[in-house]
């Protein structure tokens, strides 16, 4: 069923604006998507009505919180098909849940000479954690390799594996170039060898349907954010038979059972890994967003962000001096580009002055850049409240910014 | 020649008449920046890249009759416009004249709003090091 995009559009009050006069095209969604009214007036009610220190109140307003916070537990443990609830934890974003496994499971069972394989595709969030630990435990940082079109090289990848890999962990979908990574291959041939998967699902939670028990993947790192949730929360998804053998992230209150000056027993799954008052308000607003995605249907929204991709990518690759960058065959709604003879960021800043929104710039993926032997790009990013006729718009923009060096 | 205060007056004027359309603003300062006298490829060096400017700039300096020569590139057209016009507010000018100058142009052309944050950081930086350029010809002269 086609979606009702107009209707769409006005659940979102952010986008009703001028910008440099113009009306607001928002296209840095793989940034942080917009939040639907619902999401935002469930965060304004919690603190009007609800708001209350969660798991320890005896009072009515500390149980309803905790129900509500708990209930969007249960909601990601639908949402991404994991077994139980227990298995989410809740952390400030991508980058803390990629370090907590970096920090927690790699202390535990990362030693001396063991190796860790990431790809060239990675955000430098799923690149230093890693680089931490293999340098505290003089453990071996392997990267696998892509092509020119942005793909990982699968055969190379194998090539990597051996019995001293103890984790892969790799992007489902690029920030930088919406490349979908072959994942259930890539975890199937870790699993081979004993290795474990941690995939960083930052990009591929909002298109892609999300199946951890049928990927297999050991654990699963989002943020909210990107999801039309709130900022400031992050999801860890882990397999429980892991997850119970990890040692705690973080000391201090909720991931306790019992504390003595000689010892400390901690709490079970999923509290273990969630020390101090999290982040209620956001969590319990999370529930919204994923009600907004569910009463879409996330076909749906692929459907549409693909329209739009082909759409963009038929009509600037008319433009003269448009160059595409990352033309995988297998993309989520991310176009990346340059246009020749300018700068990224030139060209970003004249997309805004037009009321654009894009993002320029080595979109923390240096290494990659480095790879593609570019200083950067200017990436436009679709959601499911874009239309084809902003992508229109923003072509005849960027043809009028490409003929000052594309005569 | 003229007073670094009348050239900023100048630079004001000139950007008042470009009003409050940012377009045709930065179409103004790149075509600017188009206008950069070539930059010395000798003197593209790590040493000479100005740290903390998002965008890559290289400055160097000649000295002439006791006075600084600035000369200096970047990679994107905006910040070689935004280059060019604080070349033509010091360049020129006695180390002195430089120390003393109160660059008001920057915030009566509104550039906070036309090229966002983060570029103002990295004008902030290249004022910042054509300045101890300054200093230091100063320490050598009264040597």
């Amino acid at each position: 069923m086609p979606l009702n995009i107009e209707k769409i559009r006005k659940m979102f009050p952010v986008l009703h604006q001028e910008v440099n006069g113009k009306p607001l095209i928002y296209f840095d969604n793989a940034a942080t998507t917009q939040k639907p009214q619902s999401v935002l007036d469930s965060l304004t009610g919690y603190y009007e009505h609800d708001n209350s220190n969660i798991h320890r109140g005896a009072h009515t307003l500390a149980d309803r919180a905790t129900r509500h916070y708990e209930e969007t537990r249960e909601g990601v443990k639908n949402f991404i098909n994991a077994n139980e609830s227990a298995e989410i934890i809740f952390t400030k974003g991508t980058t803390e849940s990629i370090n907590l496994v970096a920090s927690s499971f790699g202390r535990k069972f990362i030693t001396k000479g063991d190796e860790v394989i990431i790809s060239t595709l990675e955000h430098h969030s799923n690149i230093v954690p890693w680089q931490m630990l293999c340098e505290e435990k003089e453990a071996i940082l392997k990267v696998i390799p892509i092509n020119d079109k942005g793909e990982i090289l699968l055969d190379e990848f194998e090539n990597l594996l051996t019995e001293k890999t103890k984790i892969v962990s790799i992007v489902h979908v690029s920030n930088a170039l919406g490349t979908i990574n072959p994942v259930k291959e890539i975890i199937k041939k870790a699993h081979q060898i004993g290795a474990k998967v941690l995939l960083d699902g930052a990009q591929s939670t909002n298109h892609l349907d999300i199946d951890v028990q049928d990927l297999d993947c050991d654990f699963l790192a989002f943020s909210a954010h990107k999801l039309y949730g709130p900022t400031g929360l992050g999801i860890l998804y882990g397999k429980r038979s892991l997850l119970e053998i990890m040692p705690p992230y973080q000391g201090g209150g909720e991931m306790i059972k019992e504390v003595t000056f000689a010892k400390t027993t901690y709490n079970e799954i999923p509290f273990k890994f969630e020390a101090g008052t999290p982040n209620i308000a956001d969590v319990i607003a999370f529930q919204k967003a994923l009600d907004f995605i569910s009463s879409l249907g996330k076909s749906n929204i692929k459907r549409h962000e693909d329209e739009l991709l082909d759409h963009a990518n038929n009509s600037f690759g008319q433009i003269n001096g448009f160059v595409p960058v990352g033309t995988a065959a297998e993309k989520v709604s991310v176009i990346s580009f340059n246009i020749n003879g300018m700068h990224p960021f030139d060209v970003g800043v004249m997309l805004d002055a037009n009321g654009i929104a894009v993002r320029t710039g080595h979109h923390c993926t240096q290494p990659l850049m480095q790879r593609l032997g570019l200083e950067g790009t200017v990436r436009a990013s679709f959601s499911v409240y874009n239309t084809k006729s902003e992508i229109d718009q923003m072509a005849v923009s960027l043809a009028k910014i490409a003929k000052i060096k594309n005569k | 020649m003229s007073s670094i205060q009348d050239i900023q007056d100048q630079i004001i004027e000139e950007f008042a008449i470009l009003g409050d359309d940012k377009e045709s603003t930065i179409y103004y300062i790149m075509e600017l920046g188009g206008q950069l006298p070539k930059f010395p490829e000798e003197e593209r060096l790590e040493e000479n890249i100005i740290k903390g400017c998002q965008s890559k700039v290289w400055l160097t300096t000649r000295e002439e009759d006791d006075r600084i020569q600035y000369l200096a590139d970047s990679n994107t057209d905006i910040t070689k416009g935004l280059i060019s016009l604080l070349i033509r507010v010091l360049s020129g000018r006695t180390p002195q004249e430089i120390l003393k100058a109160d660059l008001d142009f920057i915030d009566k052309i509104g550039m906070g709003n036309i090229i966002g944050s983060q570029r103002s950081n990295g004008l902030s930086a290249m004022i910042k090091q054509m300045k101890l350029y300054a200093l230091a010809y100063q320490a050598k002269q009264n040597v």
